[in-house]
């Protein structure tokens, strides 16, 4: 609200009362998830003040999963990932926003629709793809129906536009060819927009579960997300403590860098939604 | 620039996208369309064209029903509940309270987090007899009840583990267009006496309509795009209640290894995202207004 209406003290402290009592109800499950992995089972779920830290259930299910593998396998896809969409979403923002061709109306109608029909609802069609072209079970049959994001194409066509034309007019001039401009004026220029999207990706993409459960088989294409399932779904018996220090595991590179980063992530997945 | 050069440019530059969109978007549209009239292949031979045959195994299909009617469900119980309290959670976190960046952190930790450990987590909480909840209810002296296994309550945990996951999420959007607002409309509004209230209804929330429009056709697709928590917590049962249509899709296309019918089943799906995006298109007129 508009800092002109300051709310009565009295209306002020229920509000604050109220906002703090959802915030508590809405950490609360990752409170209970941190108390469960932290503890021995016998206290997953005894609030003792009493009760002993342990890092043992972390050490088990590390030890009773190829988890290393599956880090690596979703460090590699989210790269991957990311590297191709930021040169194809690019090169096609640039076209978009400062090129007059044939068709272009037309072409990006055509590449919105993804923003509408994600790649997430096309599983059985794609995966007769990555069949036919033989890539099953591979870290690039997950990550290429994402490469080309209508989304990045979108947000980097908004930002390329806004970027004065007298800047790209005046490199040109100087004999920079179309590329060039494109890296060393436009780029330059959206690096806040990059950041903004490689965030979004980064943890669309580690946090993705679907379409990589049904195209992978094997330790060494599994990501960890669906490694986890793989290992909470298996023989573990019903560990709780187990269970959740390994869904801890898999959530913290992301959870950690948003403790960390917290500003910029929020700034960026508001830049990424102001369109 | 050489008459004729910008498009070949242009198209230069938009080839290695457009090349990989038609081939994991619109090309995978068209094939569904295509199989969908046709049996699923059997041991390498051509499969049969079976005209309307799978849209009619989909009419006598109860487990289809069901999942439309179970996302019909799903859809009414997160939209409006997490549409609201992302806004609430906007104007809160947007004020001057005391703790807002920490009130920040916790309402968008759950969206950081990937779905999959979301239900892990709500698992355990859920689960008989160790669970929280189980314990937090035998102090107000409630009889055990199995939350996830019984078709009365299954479907609503699922909906609370949705709410939980996106309401931080839409919560950002308000936050952003919130902060675009100008003070001076606030103040405008002080000296002409209106009342919070009044300030609230009658300039903040209009303003922020094309967010809700926005967040609202995002929270649409979720609500039929995410099923990872389906995978995870129940597999769509007891008995259907908890099948969703995209888990549906999934089942029959790699449970049951029917890609036929899966492809006619993704037909609806694709109807479904296209009559949002029409809607979206209807309604976009309404946004130059507040622009």
């Amino acid at each position: 609200m508009s800092a002109a209406f300051t709310p009565t003290r009295a209306e002020a402290a229920i509000e604050t009362t109220a906002a703090w009592l959802l915030g508590v109800l809405w950490i609360l499950p990752l409170a209970y998830a941190v108390w469960t992995a932290f503890h021995p089972s016998e206290f997953s779920a005894r609030f003792v003040l009493t009760a002993p830290l342990t890092l043992e259930n972390f050490a088990k299910a590390w030890d009773a999963a190829p988890f290393a593998r599956y880090f690596f396998n979703s460090f590699a896809l989210v790269t991957m990932v990311l590297a191709a969409q930021l040169v194809l979403c690019t090169l096609a923002a640039y076209a978009f926003a400062r090129f007059e061709f044939w068709g272009k109306d037309a072409a990006f109608l055509l590449v919105l629709v993804q923003l509408m029909i994600m790649p997430d609802v096309l599983i059985v069609e794609n995966y007769t793809t990555m069949a036919r072209l033989g890539i099953l079970d591979s870290i690039p049959a997950i990550g290429l129906p994402y490469m080309a994001s209508a989304f990045g194409i979108f947000l980097l066509r908004q930002t390329f536009k806004s970027v004065p034309r007298e800047l790209d007019e005046a490199a040109r001039v100087e004999g920079a060819s179309p590329l060039q401009v494109l890296v060393k004026v436009y780029v330059p220029l959206a690096r806040p927009t990059y950041l903004a999207f490689g965030l979004v990706s980064v943890s669309h993409h580690w946090n993705n579960f679907l379409w990589p459960l049904i195209v992978t088989n094997s330790v060494t294409s599994r990501p960890v997300t669906v490694g986890l399932q793989v290992f909470s779904s298996g023989d573990q018996g019903i560990d709780w403590s187990i269970i959740t220090a390994a869904t801890l595991m898999t959530s913290a590179p992301l959870l950690i860098g948003f403790l960390l980063f917290q500003r910029q992530f929020v700034q960026s997945f508001m830049r990424a939604g102001i369109r | 620039m050489k008459r004729g050069s910008a498009h070949v440019t242009g198209w230069l530059l938009l080839l290695p996208a457009a090349a990989l969109l038609a081939l994991f978007t619109h090309f995978p549209v068209a094939a569904t369309l295509w199989h969908s009239f046709f049996a699923t292949p059997k041991g390498g031979r051509a499969a049969p064209f079976v005209g309307l045959d799978n849209y009619r195994v989909m009419v006598a299909d109860e487990v289809f029903w069901r999942s439309m009617v179970n996302n019909l469900w799903f859809a009414l119980g997160t939209i409006p509940v997490s549409i609201a309290l992302a806004l609430i959670m906007a104007l809160w976190v947007n004020g001057k309270m005391r703790g807002r960046t920490w009130l920040r952190m916790a309402f968008f930790t759950p969206t950081v987090l990937p779905m999959i450990a979301v239900a892990n987590i709500w698992m355990f909480f859920y689960t008989p007899q160790y669970g929280l909840l189980e314990k937090l209810t035998s102090l107000f002296g409630i009889a055990s009840h199995n939350w996830l296994g019984s078709e009365s309550t299954a479907l609503i945990c699922v909906i609370v583990v949705a709410i939980w996951k996106e309401a931080g999420f839409f919560m950002i959007f308000y936050l952003a267009a919130l902060q675009q607002i100008s003070p001076s409309l606030g103040e405008a509004a002080a000296l002409e006496g209106a009342s919070r209230g009044y300030y609230f209804r009658r300039i903040v929330f209009p303003l922020l309509m094309p967010t809700t429009l926005f967040v609202l056709v995002n929270a649409v697709i979720n609500s039929f795009r995410l099923v990872d928590h389906i995978v995870v917590m129940t597999k769509g049962g007891p008995n259907n209640a908890t099948s969703l249509l995209l888990f549906h899709i999934y089942q029959v296309g790699f449970n049951f290894w029917d890609s036929a019918y899966a492809a006619a089943l993704s037909m609806v799906l694709l109807a479904i995202l296209a009559l949002v995006a029409v809607g979206q298109f209807v309604f976009l007129d309404k946004r130059i207004h507040y622009q």
